[in-house]
């Protein structure tokens, strides 16, 4: 029986050979490739949703206060009245309207129409020589953050009105008492405005989207539809099945974090003050991060909706609230700052805006990439334990 | 009628078990809920709460001790460090250890002794804008204090005019007080927009939706059996919500439960809707997650929920009018914490209506026409 | 035969599986031990959870087993699948395509993987396109192929290399008898030419009859094992025929044999006559039996492979339930007593120029037909031939282009939703609820037909009875084995007492003592009166039907009884039929006058 005889382990080693490594890989991404452009689900997930987030966060998102409607109500029409509320008017921030009776201000209160009342009492003229007036400041607390900002306006604008008066009442006021000013520097951002800190965190939100979002569901899809089993029993090693799924995904990534930093930079003027190579590295590091935890929800799910759902909860939503995108995270109480911090968004957050608000801080640079590579090896590292060539 | 009411009972009624006998998804029903009711209750603040500051003073006086203790003992700011020398100030800046530094120059002291113009040096580190702004204003309103505390102490005739400020509704203004009742519309939101979206995706996948559309049930009906358990669940997860802000974070609730629940129904009417539209669209279970996922984000980016309507540029907010959540959320905090009645927030409630009667119908249509 | 020239060689094999939600352990393999020789073509036999399926799972290394070893190729399969895997080529029962990739990608894909060099992979496509006749589809998404083409294309993608060792897990369910055979070719030649080992299991007693070793296994044990000689002869001297009155079908007399339980293992129609197996006991002239056989001409048959499983089987569920078997409980009479089938008069469905286009791909082209009440009629045609167009049509889930259609004196597609009642609709793949119970099941459904309260209850109490479900009111139905799947839909379909059913393709991949039962079940709900649609892929199946009609690329080929359609297929009147036989005549002639045509058109041009 001759046939028996050939070394048939020769016909097996030929598929460890690197040609025939390459040749699987290539064969593999390129059935990854063709799945992802032809799955138009994907591709606006991919590539549509990031650039609607910049545009939505480069325009319609914002923390700070223009413009904002404020009822002033005169019920003394004194000189020394009108005198004290000038600056409302020339505040870029606050928009008066005039009113007479606290009536008709409260009605607009209630209808939302302002966000707050200013209100002059009718003795103030006569309080004021007294050296007791008093102004009456009511702000619509229900948005908070957009109320205090407001309350702050008013408040800083009516004392800093109040103070030029009394320097103008005589100059002997204030020879002989000294007084405190403040000085403020506002360092990396000096116009303070929050597209420059939400662009910079919406980057780390579009990786984690593309990385994590997008790749949960590619293993679990595998499972749900049955190709793994006939996929696997042929000479493909897991690895190859992993580093195919990883692939494409890292190029829509990359395409993503292209589109944000050249929105962010030509659209917004959001600078890149740290060295650029330095931010691509970080975010390449980020982004296997992202792989890697997407590819183990996948693979350990096995189901595209638990997929969804858990990578949901446990990548993106973290990413919003606990690393530092919208909230700081040095507001929060102790035990959800540690938290924070477990996460590896966060550590990206913080280095990214640094290295495009603030420049290149290498202590940190050193400490957080070593951080996002740890965590790289450790998410990617699961993911290879937990995709074995079993159905059990 | 009778047949027509115990032909959608028991529709409901297999949806929901569909639903809630899996394990996994009960837990993905209830589990999110609470963890995001406290990871927003705790965690989405816009409010400084012991913000670390570091200090620089050259002037070593006793004011300076004496602003410094008051900054400290207000419970907004938590002292991290004292530095020494100018070229520490980048240092606790740039690694994110202080939120400002206060520089007290070395002629702080006699200057205000002498009676001129003290500066007191504010640097912040505005990566997070919020932050900087509030840290700026609260130590603006504690220098403020101090002034006019050392005029009054000076011999000066006290403060010429006083402010008295008062905020509706949210007395503290806390963050928290805004975002909890957001949360009970938007969690709610999330859930049954998915849940709709992909119930028919399920159906057709799965083969089943065949043996439904051979049964004496109408497509009107069917729908219906898919709309009714989604508003159910939305509802029972907006309870829960409800609950943890009453009771746990102790946000008071000032308007009626009637009203609140009747917006509440209104919402899910319309996000289920725009769920079956999605439902309708997709080809398989993938598709309809991601197209919804696809929805959500920027549905709850324009609400309201995260940065305030308000605050955005003006063809922004005329785009939010398409937004159901952004109704939603202005009638919830509406009722919630101003405890105004139906009058005032029925216009909230139109909206909110024809969202449903342009969505439920269309999707109604594409299930009659995409039966191929 | 030496040690070394086993290709498979099993010891002591055990293999549980806890089940997730229960926690219960279920033993799938218990101490299994065989060896299969190189170059030689094995097959294993059983019903449904028998086992085939992990055992076939095990030896692809996929599975680790708890005990025992599998040597696989002189591998121990437990210390190095990968080897295994590189080695050989597996189809899964349900073969995983890329949907969203064409027919090429998707078989270069395996191409590729397989590391099938460029050279060979020319000749290698030709031969499977040829054979599998996806030529024409190359560039058409996977997703887009009907069921039939897409399992093709799946045995294509194993078969786009040489392996070692081919393991093929019922790999023609769904495929219609043309290409079964051709696909039969391709695996017996490569184990020729090759000298390839081929381990296949299947739910067609006739493939297995050509592999040199069969295995028929059941409940996680190999029963019986041997060549299919040998087995067949568990069945010897017990098998006959008996050709009556040739008009009537032949499905009345099997269905009166099969129900005398104490005497007849085994009883299918065939070649116009019924074929039966009697039990040790019964001699074929004891009087009990000749009362029911009344006076037909009977001979002694040489037995089969079939047979001989049967009488295995019946022993084996005898042995275990320690009673004997039970006739399937007949369904009460209906009030009215049940017409003739042909003669009754009135069609319950009514086909007239019926035409269904998708863009501009004709599915459907101007077909006929009428079927009157009580009648069984079959629908049958190679796979992507317009079967389940024209069944979906039927049942009012596709509106028809163009043409008259007509079921229980409604279009379906139009009527009001009363009209559906009258119908039940049992699909192909097992569409009810898989995480809802049985009952739960039967509730929703028996609730969506208008049926509550106690008439509810008490459909739901007949139905368990009639489809023995009894004791499984709360297991999930998705936990249920495949055969009781199978039963539940048909419980489903008929809870509401429908006039006319709808089956499609119900039999496919079942095993012959579960399809024995099914088609009992049918012809006494015929009997009833019931009106009874069915789509197949088993021609000898088309015995049980009163009429059929044969589709190919769209056209109605054929139509008539199972005698009408043999005599339309060019054989004689009198001789013994064969449905196989006379199905791939009828496609055969079709598709050569087609050629013909074309080759007019192209000379005419």
């Amino acid at each position: 029986m001759a046939h028996e005889v050939p070394a048939m382990p020769n016909r097996a080693r030929r598929h460890h050979s690197p040609q025939a490594v390459l040749l699987r890989l290539v064969a593999l991404t390129r059935k990854e490739v063709r799945q992802l452009l032809r799955d138009k689900s994907i591709l606006a997930i991919g590539l549509l949703l990031p650039v609607m987030l910049m545009l939505l966060f480069g325009y319609g998102l914002s923390l700070d206060v223009r413009n904002a409607p404020i009822a002033v109500v005169m019920e003394d029409a004194s000189p020394a009245a009108m005198d004290a509320i000038v600056g409302l008017q020339l505040s870029p921030f606050l928009s008066p309207v005039m009113l007479t009776t606290m009536h008709e201000a409260e009605a607009l209160m209630l209808a939302r129409e302002v966000d707050g009342i200013v209100r002059v009492p009718g003795d103030f003229s006569r309080a004021m020589a007294a050296g007791e007036a008093s102004i009456q400041v009511i702000v619509h607390g229900t948005e908070a953050s957009r109320a205090s900002i407001i309350l702050n306006y008013l408040t800083a604008t009516l004392a800093q009105q109040g103070i030029r008066r009394v320097d103008r009442s005589g100059l002997d006021n204030t020879s002989g008492i000294g007084s405190v000013d403040v000085e403020s520097r506002l360092w990396f951002n000096e116009a303070n405005t929050s597209t420059w800190y939400l662009v910079p965190g919406l980057i780390v939100l579009i990786i984690t989207l593309v990385g994590a979002f997008l790749t949960a569901l590619v293993m679990a899809r595998e499972w749900e539809r049955g190709t793994f089993e006939a996929l696997f029993v042929s000479p493909v090693r897991p690895v190859e099945i992993l580093l195919a799924k990883i692939i494409p995904y890292f190029c829509v990534g990359i395409i993503g974090l292209t589109m944000c930093l050249v929105t962010a930079t030509f659209l917004f003027a959001v600078p890149i003050q740290g060295s650029l190579p330095i931010l691509l590295f970080a975010s390449v590091l980020y982004l296997l991060v992202a792989l890697g935890i997407g590819l183990l929800i996948s693979s350990v799910t096995r189901n595209q909706f638990m997929a969804s759902q858990v990578s949901l909860l446990a990548s993106l939503l973290p990413v919003f609230m606990l690393s530092g995108f919208m909230f700081d995270l040095r507001n929060v109480p102790a035990v959800i700052n540690i938290i924070g911090h477990l996460l590896p968004a966060t550590h990206f957050m913080s280095l990214i805006k640094s290295l495009m608000l603030a420049g290149n801080v290498w202590p940190q640079i050193i400490l957080e990439c070593s951080i996002l590579a740890a965590y790289a090896a450790l998410f990617i590292g699961l993911a290879r334990m937990v995709t074995r060539k079993r159905l059990d | 009628m009778f047949a027509l009411l115990h032909r959608l009972i028991i529709l409901c009624r297999k949806e929901l078990l569909a639903i809630l006998k899996d394990p996994s998804s009960r837990v993905v029903l209830i589990m999110p809920v609470f963890m995001q009711s406290f990871l927003f209750g705790y965690a989405a603040t816009y409010d400084l709460n012991n913000a670390p500051y570091a200090v620089l003073d050259q002037s070593r006086s006793a004011v300076s001790t004496e602003l410094i203790a008051k900054l400290d003992s207000g419970g907004v700011f938590h002292r991290v460090a004292s530095l020494t020398s100018e070229q520490e100030i980048a240092q606790v800046i740039n690694s994110g250890e202080a939120l400002l530094v206060l520089r007290f120059g070395p002629t702080f002291a006699d200057e205000l002794q002498a009676g001129g113009v003290a500066d007191l040096q504010v640097i912040l580190d505005a990566r997070n804008s919020n932050s900087a702004g509030s840290a700026a204003a609260y130590i603006g309103a504690v220098v403020n204090a101090f002034n006019q505390d050392w005029s009054r102490r000076h011999g000066g005739s006290g403060p010429a005019l006083t402010i008295e400020s008062r905020a509706w509704y949210n007395p503290n203004l806390e963050t928290r007080w805004y975002f909890m009742p957001s949360m009970i519309a938007s969690l709610a939101f999330l859930q049954t927009l998915m849940l709709t979206a992909l119930s028919v995706a399920r159906e057709r996948e799965q083969g089943t939706f065949d043996q439904l559309l051979v049964t004496p049930m109408s497509p009107t009906e069917i729908m219906i059996g898919k709309v009714v358990p989604p508003i159910m669940i939305g509802l029972v997860q907006s309870t829960i919500v409800m609950m943890v802000t009453m009771h746990w974070f102790e946000v008071p609730m000032a308007g009626s439960f009637v009203t609140l629940y009747m917006g509440l129904v209104f919402f899910l009417i319309s996000s289920v809707g725009m769920g079956l539209a999605i439902s309708a669209l997709s080809a398989n279970m993938q598709q309809a997650m991601l197209y919804a996922f696809m929805l959500i984000m920027p549905l709850m980016l324009l609400s309201g929920l995260a940065t305030p309507v308000r605050n955005m540029p003006e063809p922004i907010q005329i785009l939010t009018y398409a937004n159901p959540m952004r109704f939603a959320i202005d009638l919830i905090q509406r009722v919630y914490l101003e405890g105004v009645g139906i009058a005032t927030v029925w216009y909230d409630l139109v909206p909110l209506s024809v969202i449903a009667m342009l969505t439920l119908p269309w999707a109604a249509w594409l299930f009659r026409h995409r039966l191929v | 035969m030496s040690s070394a020239s086993a290709a498979v060689r099993i010891e002591g094999v055990h293999k549980r599986f806890v089940d997730k939600e229960s926690g219960r352990t279920i033993v799938a393999l218990r101490d299994i031990h065989l060896a299969i020789p190189r170059g030689t073509l094995c097959a294993f036999v059983g019903p449904d959870g028998s086992g085939k399926t992990t055992l076939l799972r095990l030896m692809a290394g996929l599975l680790r087993v708890d005990a025992g070893t599998i040597d696989m190729l002189g591998v121990d399969v437990r210390r190095d699948p990968q080897q295994i895997q590189d080695r050989i080529s597996y189809m899964p029962q349900r073969f995983g395509l890329y949907e969203d990739l064409s027919v090429q990608e998707n078989l270069d894909l395996y191409a590729d993987l397989h590391g099938v060099a460029a050279e060979a992979r020319v000749q290698r496509y030709q031969r499977l396109m040829d054979i599998t006749g996806l030529a024409r589809f190359t560039n058409r998404p996977a997703g887009k192929l009907s069921g039939g083409m897409k399992q093709k294309l799946g045995l294509a993608c194993t078969l786009v290399r040489s392996p070692e060792l081919l393991l093929l897990d019922e790999p023609t369910v769904g495929v219609d008898p043309l290409s079964r055979v051709e696909l039969w070719e391709i695996v017996e030649q490569l184990r020729r030419d090759e000298q390839l080992t081929v381990i296949i299991s299947t739910a067609y007693l006739d493939e297995a009859q050509r592999c040199a070793q069969v295995y028929v296994m059941h409940e996680g044990e190999v029963l019986a094992h041997g060549t299919p000689e040998s087995l067949s002869q568990h069945a010897c001297g017990r098998c006959f025929t008996a050709s009556g009155d040739s008009r009537a079908p032949g499905r009345i007399l099997q269905s009166q044999l099969l129900d005398a339980v104490d005497m007849v293992i085994d009883a299918v129609p065939l070649g116009g006559a019924v074929r039966f197996v009697l039990n040790e006991a019964t001699a074929p002239d004891a009087a009990p039996l000749h009362a029911i056989l009344k006076g037909a001409r009977i001979e002694a048959e040489a037995p089969r492979l079939e047979d001989g499983f049967m009488v295995l089987m019946r022993a084996k569920l005898q042995h275990a339930a320690a009673e004997p078997r039970s006739a399937v409980p007949r369904l009460a009479a209906r009030a009215s007593p049940a017409p003739d089938p042909l003669a009754a008069g009135g069609a319950m469905i009514e086909v007239r120029d019926l035409v269904r286009k998708f863009d501009d791909f004709v599915a459907v082209n101007s077909t006929s037909f009428a079927v009157s009440r009580g009648e069984i009629f079959g629908l049958l045609g190679p796979n992507g031939a317009g079967k389940t167009t024209t069944f979906r049509m039927l049942c009012g889930l596709l509106p028809a282009t163009s043409g008259f259609l007509q079921v229980a004196g409604v279009n379906l597609r139009t009527a009001r939703a009363d009209a559906r009642r009258r119908i039940g609709y049992v699909s192909q793949k097992f569409s009810l609820y898989g995480n809802l119970s049985v009952l739960e099941n039967l509730e929703f459904f028996g609730g969506a037909y208008g049926l509550r309260g106690k008439r509810l209850r008490e459909r739901i109490d007949t139905v368990l009875e009639q489809f023995e479900l009894r004791g499984l009111e709360r297991t999930p139905s998705g936990h249920l084995p495949g055969g009781f799947k199978q039963r539940l839909g048909m419980a489903v379909g008929l809870l509401h007492e429908p006039d006319i059913l709808f089956l499609d393709e119900p039999t496919s991949g079942t095993d012959p003592l579960a399809r024995r039962e099914f088609w009992r079940r049918i012809t006494s709900l015929a009997d009833t009166g019931v009106t009874i649609i069915i789509t197949t892929h088993f021609l000898e199946e088309a015995e049980y039907c009163d009429r059929i009609l044969i589709q190919d690329a769209g056209e109605l080929k054929a139509l008539g009884t199972p005698r009408d359609v043999w005599v339309q297929a060019g054989h004689s009147a009198t001789s013994s039929l064969n449905m196989e036989r006379a199905f791939i005549d009828i496609v055969q002639q079709s598709r050569q006058a087609e050629i013909l045509r074309n080759a007019e058109v192209a000379h005419g041009a």
